[in-house]
């Protein structure tokens, strides 16, 4: 019995070490990155570009594709189940639209940053640690959330909308290509029904949702990576949960976002 | 910052540390006069290493204090420190380089980020550093191209970009051959001679420490048990010191019955 109490005392306390680590880390990278360029110390732009061309620009083709085949499969599934209700051609076009700008778009778009670049903020700070890179800095007097998480939070912030635009609109043609070969449907046809079935609401909401998630991405990735100990098993272990507990913080915090936005329309 | 400060360049007093519950530093208690070379001794595990990371602030003790230059450094807030930490060099024990960057930007890095210095000048002086120790003419060379030996010099050579005061050193010949270490301890002796810095070394290799050594102390489980000249340690009757310089491996444990209760308890 006390074995079992020990147990859910220590998960407890270690998921509470968690949570006080990311908080201090954002605390960190918040200050550095909105107040401290008012005190004159401006963050690394140089290496922000650098890393919005590796989130951002590199990732263009896997999420425009991925997005583009869940467009097509979001048209056949609810073409399908539509099926019986007669549904016109518009509901397809609203059913897709409006679950990429909404939902779709954000999460697919997270899922695939989570996997390449917040797996690879683990990897390249956890291995610092090892190799005393980040004691390095510190010991030079050059604040490491500064140097080295500010770049990646400007640019998870600057590319995740944009990187979720083009899965929207990469999504949204799949679900198009579907309606054109199936239901013989004009491009220009399908482009105004879609037009018509969304509000401007559903895009923001959805840019709002992946401001949220580029958030979780990069501090659990970077937690991550701060966190490792003992070596090249620990960078390996850094990289796997960094990018586990950032998919599931992402969908935590989209349920509770879709929820809120479900209740207040 | 008092200039005609005469007191001890590195005072620790009574510094105790925990990881955990495990106590990693014993009311450790050392001096250290400017200019001189202190080496710090002891096996893997005895915090000479901890001890060193205390003086740079990388830890911070669970009481006790430091002071360097007659400033209390663990009661000061992190801005504060920041001012005084260019005046401590480190050599880390894996050199620490930055694999992203050349050797010429790594050792150029605090002077373009902490100085307002012209390109042009920080550039000469990064060759005048890398040159010291002996490195003029890889300049740019990725870290990854070059040998641990010469790793080592460069990361020495970002550890004197700033001119430091205080120069420490973490295993500065752990990983390296014979003759490479010694050509490491060859440089560590002329820095000395040229520059009348302060110098800490922590190491657990005899020929290098009487080599480089003013004084020495000697650490085993988070105590000081011996400080004094090489000729005072090599006289030392403490039996752990006597152990540790004539190499003779650790005993059984001595109390079968504790040995006993350690095996048969839990580990929780």
């Amino acid at each position: 019995m006390t074995g079992v109490l020990a147990l859910i005392g220590r998960g407890t306390l270690g998921l509470f070490r968690y949570a006080t680590g990311l908080y201090q880390l954002s605390r960190d990278a918040g200050y550095w990155t909105f107040v401290a360029p008012f005190k004159g110390r401006s963050p690394k732009w140089k290496s922000a570009l650098h890393q919005m061309v590796l989130v951002g620009v590199n990732s263009i083709p896997i999420v425009g594709l991925i997005s583009l085949f869940i467009g097509i499969i979001l048209a056949l599934q609810g073409a399908y189940a539509m099926r019986n209700f007669g549904a016109s051609p518009y509901y397809v076009a609203l059913l897709v639209g409006v679950s990429m700008t909404r939902e779709i778009g954000p999460l697919m778009t997270a899922i695939v940053v989570a996997g390449r670049s917040g797996s690879s903020f683990a990897a390249e700070l956890g291995t610092m640690k090892v190799s005393e890179e980040i004691d390095a800095l510190e010991a030079m007097g050059l604040n490491s959330v500064r140097y080295l998480v500010v770049p990646k939070y400007l640019a998870l912030l600057v590319m995740m909308p944009c990187l979720t635009i083009l899965s929207d609109v990469a999504g949204i043609l799949g679900g198009g290509l579907f309606q054109i070969v199936q239901l013989d449907q004009s491009l220009s046809m399908f482009l105004i029904s879609t037009r018509d079935a969304l509000e401007m609401r559903d895009i923001w909401t959805g840019l709002v949702k992946s401001l949220v998630f580029g958030l979780i991405i990069t501090k659990v990735g970077c937690y991550e990576g701060f966190s490792v100990r003992g070596g090249a098993e620990g960078v390996g272990k850094a990289t796997t949960s960094s990018v586990v507990v950032s998919i599931f913080l992402v969908i935590f915090a989209d349920v509770i976002f879709t929820a809120f936005f479900y209740y207040t329309t | 910052m008092a200039h005609d400060y005469q007191g001890p360049m590195i005072r620790v007093e009574d510094l105790v540390t925990y990881y955990g519950d495990r106590r990693i530093l014993n009311h450790v208690s050392l001096e250290m006069q400017a200019g001189e070379t202190m080496v710090i001794l002891g096996g893997s595990g005895t915090g000479k290493s901890t001890l060193l990371r205390h003086i740079i602030l990388l830890e911070r003790p669970s009481s006790g204090h430091i002071y360097i230059k007659g400033h209390d450094i663990c009661h000061m807030p992190e801005e504060r420190f920041n001012l005084l930490r260019p005046k401590i060099g480190m050599l880390f024990q894996s050199a620490a380089l930055f694999n992203s960057m050349t050797i010429e930007e790594n050792v150029a890095l605090p002077l373009r980020e902490l100085t307002q210095l012209e390109d042009s000048t920080i550039r000469i002086m990064t060759r005048i550093k890398l040159d010291l120790v002996g490195l003029s003419g890889f300049e740019a060379y990725m870290p990854s191209q070059l040998s641990g030996g010469m790793r080592k010099r460069a990361g020495l050579a970002r550890a004197l970009a700033m001119d430091p005061e205080i120069l420490l050193f973490d295993e500065p010949s752990a990983g390296l051959d014979p003759i490479t270490a010694a050509g490491i301890d060859t440089l560590i002796l002329k820095l000395k001679l040229a520059f009348r810095m302060t110098i800490v070394v922590v190491t657990h290799e005899l020929a290098s420490a009487y080599m480089i050594a003013d004084r020495l102390t000697v650490m085993d489980r988070g105590e000081i048990i011996a400080v004094g000249t090489p000729e005072e340690i090599r006289n030392s009757p403490h039996p752990r010191v006597v152990q540790f310089l004539n190499r003779v491996p650790e005993g059984e444990p001595e109390d079968a019955q504790a040995y006993l209760r350690s095996l048969t308890q839990s580990s929780s």
